[in-house]
C-alpha cells in the first residue's frame, strides 16, 4: 500500500510585493500595505509531502535523515532569516506566497531523489496557506 | 459524496529494528529510534469515510458506531502499549508511521460497512503525518 508521509518546517523571511514593470500607484492598488518599500516579514510554515511504497527493510517511504537533510540544504539554508526579494529565485517573480510555493516545489523536485514529491504547502500566516502539485507555468 | 473525519488519541511506545540487519546498520539506518528500550509518542488518527448521506438519518455513518468501531479496533489495541511487543501487526514488521496507518487502514477497512473509508491519517508528531488511501 502506498503511503504519503507529510513533514512541516518553518522559517522566518522579509518580503515585499513589488513588480517593478507597474507604476506606484497600481502596485499600491495591487499589494496595498505589502507593498511598503521597507517590507515585512513572516513566520512561514512548510508541509512537505512525499509518497511511495513502503519499504520492507526499513518500515518507510524514505529516511526521514535524508528529507530533513533535503529541506534544511535547499530550502531552510536558503530562505531562513533572510530576505526572499534578494534570492535568486525572486529576481525576476514578485515573492509572494503562490510563488514561494512553486520555487520550493521546483527546489526539492530537483533536489530531492529518495521519493516521490506529492505536494509542497506553504503556510504564511495562520490564515492563508497554498499548496502546489506541479504543472503550473514557471512565473514570467 | 460526503466526507467524514473522526479523530482520535493514543499513547504508544516503539522502536525501530530489523532483526535482518547487523546492529550498525540499525543504528545507521535508525538513529535515536533504534533504542530497544523504546520511546513514545501521542499519536492522533484521523479516519475519514465517504459515502452518500442517508436521506432519513442525514448520516453519512453513524458517528457513535464508527467511535465503537475505532475503540475497539485501534484504541484498546494501541493505547497504552508497546508496539513492537503487544501489537500482532509489528511483531515481525517494524512500527513506523507508514506501517502504523497501513495497519489501522487494515483493521478499520473491513469493519466499516455503512460508509467506505476513504482515508487513515496518522499523527506521530504535530509536525509529521502519514496519509494511506488503501491500494486505490
Amino acid at each position: 500500500m502506498k503511503a504519503h508521509l507529510t513533514r512541516r518546517y518553518r522559517f522566518s523571511a522579509s518580503h515585499r510585493l513589488h513588480n517593478d514593470r507597474l507604476s506606484a500607484d497600481e502596485n499600491r492598488a495591487t499589494y496595498g500595505k505589502c507593498n511598503n518599500p521597507h517590507g515585512h516579514g513572516h513566520n512561514y510554515s512548510v508541509e512537505v509531502t512525499v509518497s511511495g511504497p513502503v519499504d520492507p527493510a526499513t518500515g518507510m517511504v524514505c529516511n526521514l535523515v535524508d528529507l530533513d537533510d533535503a529541506v534544511q540544504r535547499e530550502v531552510l539554508d536558503r530562505f531562513d532569516l533572510g530576505n526572499l526579494n534578494l534570492a535568486q529565485e525572486f529576481a525576476n517573480a514578485v515573492p509572494t506566497t503562490e510563488n514561494l510555493c512553486v520555487a520550493i516545489y521546483d527546489i526539492l523536485r530537483r533536489a530531492f531523489r529518495h521519493a516521490h514529491l506529492d505536494r509542497v504547502r506553504v503556510e504564511e500566516t495562520m490564515l492563508n496557506s497554498f499548496e502546489y502539485a506541479g504543472d503550473a507555468a514557471p512565473p514570467e | 459524496m460526503v466526507y467524514l473525519t473522526r479523530k482520535a488519541e493514543f499513547s504508544a511506545s516503539h522502536y525501530y529494528h530489523n532483526p535482518e540487519l547487523s546492529a550498525a546498520e540499525n543504528q545507521r539506518l535508525f538513529g535515536k529510534c533504534n533504542n530497544p528500550n523504546g520511546h513514545g509518542h501521542n499519536y492522533t488518527l484521523e479516519v475519514t469515510v465517504k459515502g452518500h448521506v442517508d436521506p432519513r438519518s442525514g448520516f453519512v455513518v453513524d458517528l457513535k458506531q464508527l467511535k465503537e468501531i475505532l475503540n475497539r479496533e485501534v484504541l484498546d489495541a494501541m493505547d497504552h502499549r508497546f508496539l513492537n511487543k503487544e501489537v500482532p501487526e509489528f511483531l515481525h514488521q517494524i512500527p513506523t508511521t507508514e506501517n502504523l496507518a497501513i495497519a489501522i487502514w487494515r483493521r478499520l477497512s473491513p469493519k466499516l460497512t455503512q460508509a467506505k473509508l476513504h482515508r487513515v491519517r496518522v499523527y506521530e508528531t504535530p509536525d509529521l503525518y502519514v496519509d494511506v488511501y488503501g491500494e486505490a
